[in-house]
């Protein structure tokens, strides 16, 4: 995963609230066995209407994707994350996001910004202007060049990892011996816990 | 019967505050918490099928990974699969026509096995969606953590489990560590008092309860459902329920395992057993909200409020009892919602103020992980027994969660019941729920369906989804609009 520590450029000004995974990627997408190319069908509905944000070429290879409430709800495809680092979106600023999105959004390297409404409301403004957004994660603060200045609370595992570009598998892996510890508990205790499959 | 010693009954602290249901189950999967918070949480079920666990196992397989506990995964394709016969009259498995989907069908039945993980064919009386396999065979298990790659996993909830669906990267981090790295949740309490109206089922009071919260209502929650209305639910309808919990935006919903769930539970294949099964039931006696534990937040909703109920829009939340009309986008207070309205009114092809029953429909899906079990076969059956579908339904399938399920149906004459009302009778999978397998709704056609999604293109690009119970689709077969199935019976 690319570390990200601060993101500047143009801003895509969708939105539009409950966008769901299905509007980012649809499922005929998802037959796919590699995590590369989704980008070609990244937000295809949107994108078949005339004049749409994403085909506009104001807004092309802005790294920042500016949405309603409630960003990323709906099934919990990974593809989602995928499409939109392939158009090269690596900051998303939304009201609210869906659980499960944000936290795909954030092993890929992908920033969900949270803000209050009026702030999006008024960094939409600036994006339709076609003005650059400057998103910094060590500050935790989105500013304008009209010196808006907004400041955004992040977790601070995910901002740790996100700065560093971690992976939480090989972090995870290296807790090897305390996660066994937690299973000969377990399995002492309660062992129908820990039989699984091999119950049947 | 002795309470069973966990790792949170044996810490006096820990076990003297009240707590939520959720907050218990939580507490007992814990195996560290970091500095920051974020808490290392163990997995004793994981479910695995084809479209989301491909770059999980490629991962694995580069980095040289194993699965730490293999027998604590299960694997079964549906998403992908086709629901026409998967045997030929010479009993030959049928090849898979597109060849990406055959590829990634292919690659499960690879990897599974490859990883020591136990495998469904598609061929097996077993198979199913995930979501109806896991509590089928007993693999999934009051007060147990459980996961998939796929969002509806919050069905689960329906046996007092802490259910949520995940994405590949944490698929993959299950699968070399059995555990995930969490932030709790909070807990959130829907209360319904008193008890449902005849002819409103389990699925009309999910739609109704994300109607009232609306798609973000449950959002950083977990939802605990709580009340008369779903103590007297039988645990298929609890699976209903606690599956569009993330419609709601909630991570997971639970319902407190009790004796049905115990009933329900008792003799599946990979349930406890023997003296093991005692100490279970005594272990998930223990499972429910203490008295004086404290919700973050708190919704009550009037049992006798609810009725068959149907979407109108392109977001779950765009809920209607069907006795109700197509709203006006200037109905709604909030600017954001007047123009979602618009755009899903636009792509729904409704005009404002136009009642429900008469919104025509020319397809009807029975199926999906919310409504494929045998008691929604039987409840769509009993009011399409000696009817016929209408002339203007094009379109209209049943499609049983699991083998299993097919095979009890058919020995209590259901399939007959279908086919005779102009239905087909397919193999099991999640079909034309989500428009990636070859069952999908045509380009601005209209379908009646059972599943959990309303979204943009969800049945396929174009298609226009009304959610409905499978009892309400199959009233809008019968009738060929949308229809209210209390005057059916």
């Amino acid at each position: 995963m690319q570390p990200l520590t601060r993101v500047e450029g143009r801003a895509i000004p969708l939105g539009l609230k409950n966008v769901d995974t299905d509007i980012i990627i649809p499922a005929k997408w998802l037959k796919t066995i590699s995590r590369e190319g989704l980008g070609a069908g990244a937000f295809e509905a949107l994108r078949a209407e005339p004049g749409n944000v994403f085909d506009d070429p104001a807004y092309k290879g802005a790294p920042i994707l500016i949405a309603g409430d409630n960003y990323g709800c709906g099934s919990s495809r990974e593809h989602a994350a995928w499409a939109m680092l392939d158009l090269g979106i690596r900051v998303v600023i939304a009201p609210s996001f869906s659980d499960i999105h944000s936290g795909n959004a954030v092993k890929n390297g992908i920033l969900p910004v949270v803000l209050p409404q009026e702030a999006v409301d008024r960094l939409l403004e600036v994006a339709r202007e076609g003005l650059e957004i400057s998103v910094d994660l060590d500050q935790q603060t989105v500013t304008t060049p009209y010196q808006d200045r907004f400041t955004f609370d992040i977790d601070p595992f995910r901002k740790h990892c996100l700065l560093n570009g971690l992976d939480e598998v090989g972090l995870t892996m290296a807790r090897g011996e305390a996660i066994g510890g937690f299973e000969a508990q377990r399995t002492a205790a309660q062992p129908w816990l820990m039989r699984g499959t091999e119950a049947a | 019967m002795g309470r069973t010693p966990t790792p949170e009954t044996m810490d006096p602290n820990m076990a003297s505050r009240p707590r939520t249901l959720y907050e218990k189950i939580w507490d007992a999967h814990v195996v560290e918490t970091r500095d920051d918070g974020t808490a290392l949480i163990y997995i004793d079920r994981h479910l695995v099928h084809e479209v989301t666990s491909p770059q999980a196992f490629e991962a694995l397989k580069v980095a040289g990974r194993p699965v730490r506990r293999p027998e604590l995964t299960l694997a079964v394709p549906d998403h992908n699969l086709p629901t026409t016969a998967r045997l030929d009259s010479a009993g030959k498995p049928v090849p898979i026509a597109d060849p990406e989907s055959a590829a990634q069908l292919a690659a499960l039945e690879v990897n599974a096995p490859a990883f020591g993980i136990r495998y469904i064919p598609a061929t097996a009386k077993e198979q199913g969606i995930v979501h109806v396999v896991g509590p089928e065979q007993g693999f999934s298990l009051p007060g147990t953590t459980i996961v998939c790659g796929d969002s509806h996993t919050a069905c689960h909830g329906g046996l007092g489990a802490l259910a949520f669906g995940i994405g590949t990267s944490e698929v993959e981090h299950v699968l070399a560590t059995q555990t995930l790295l969490l932030q709790q949740s909070k807990p959130m309490e829907v209360r319904v008092e008193g008890d449902l109206g005849p002819g409103v089922s389990a699925k009309d009071l999910i739609l109704h309860i994300i109607g009232t919260i609306g798609a973000a209502g449950g959002s950083g929650y977990v939802i605990e459902y709580r009340g008369r209305a779903f103590e007297a639910m039988t645990l298929e309808e609890r699976l209903t329920v606690c599956n569009m919990s993330i419609e709601a935006g909630a991570r997971a919903g639970l319902i407190a395992p009790d004796d049905v769930t115990f009933a329900y539970l008792k003799g599946r294949p990979m349930a406890p057993k023997g003296a093991e099964w005692d100490a279970a039931v005594a272990y998930w006696r223990t499972l429910h909200t203490d008295e004086g534990a404290v919700f973050a937040k708190s919704v009550t909703i009037n049992a006798a409020d609810v009725e068959p109920s149907v979407t109108w829009g392109t977001s779950p939340e765009d809920v209607v009892p069907i006795g109700g009309r197509v709203p006006h986008p200037e109905d709604f207070a909030d600017e954001s919602k007047r123009v979602a309205a618009q755009k899903s009114l636009d792509y729904m092809g409704l005009v404002p103020g136009t009642p429900m029953t008469q919104v025509p429909i020319e397809n009807v899906f029975i199926g999906s992980c919310t409504n494929s079990r045998i008691e929604d076969l039987r409840a769509a059956a009993a009011i399409l027994k000696g009817r016929r579908k209408a002339d203007n339904v094009r379109w209209a399938i049943v499609v049983p969660g699991s083998g299993l399920v097919k095979a009890m149906a058919e020995e209590e004459g259901l399939d007959r019941i279908f086919t005779e009302a102009g239905f087909e009778w397919r193999e099991p999978g999640c079909s034309a729920c989500l428009g990636m397998n070859p069952d999908k709704v045509p380009p601005g056609e209209r379908c009646a369906s059972t599943s959990n999604r309303n979204f943009v293109g969800r049945q396929g690009p174009g298609a226009r989804t009304h959610l409905v119970s499978p009892a309400m689709a199959a009233a809008a077969a019968v009738t060929g609009r949308l229809a209210d199935v209390r005057e059916l019976v």
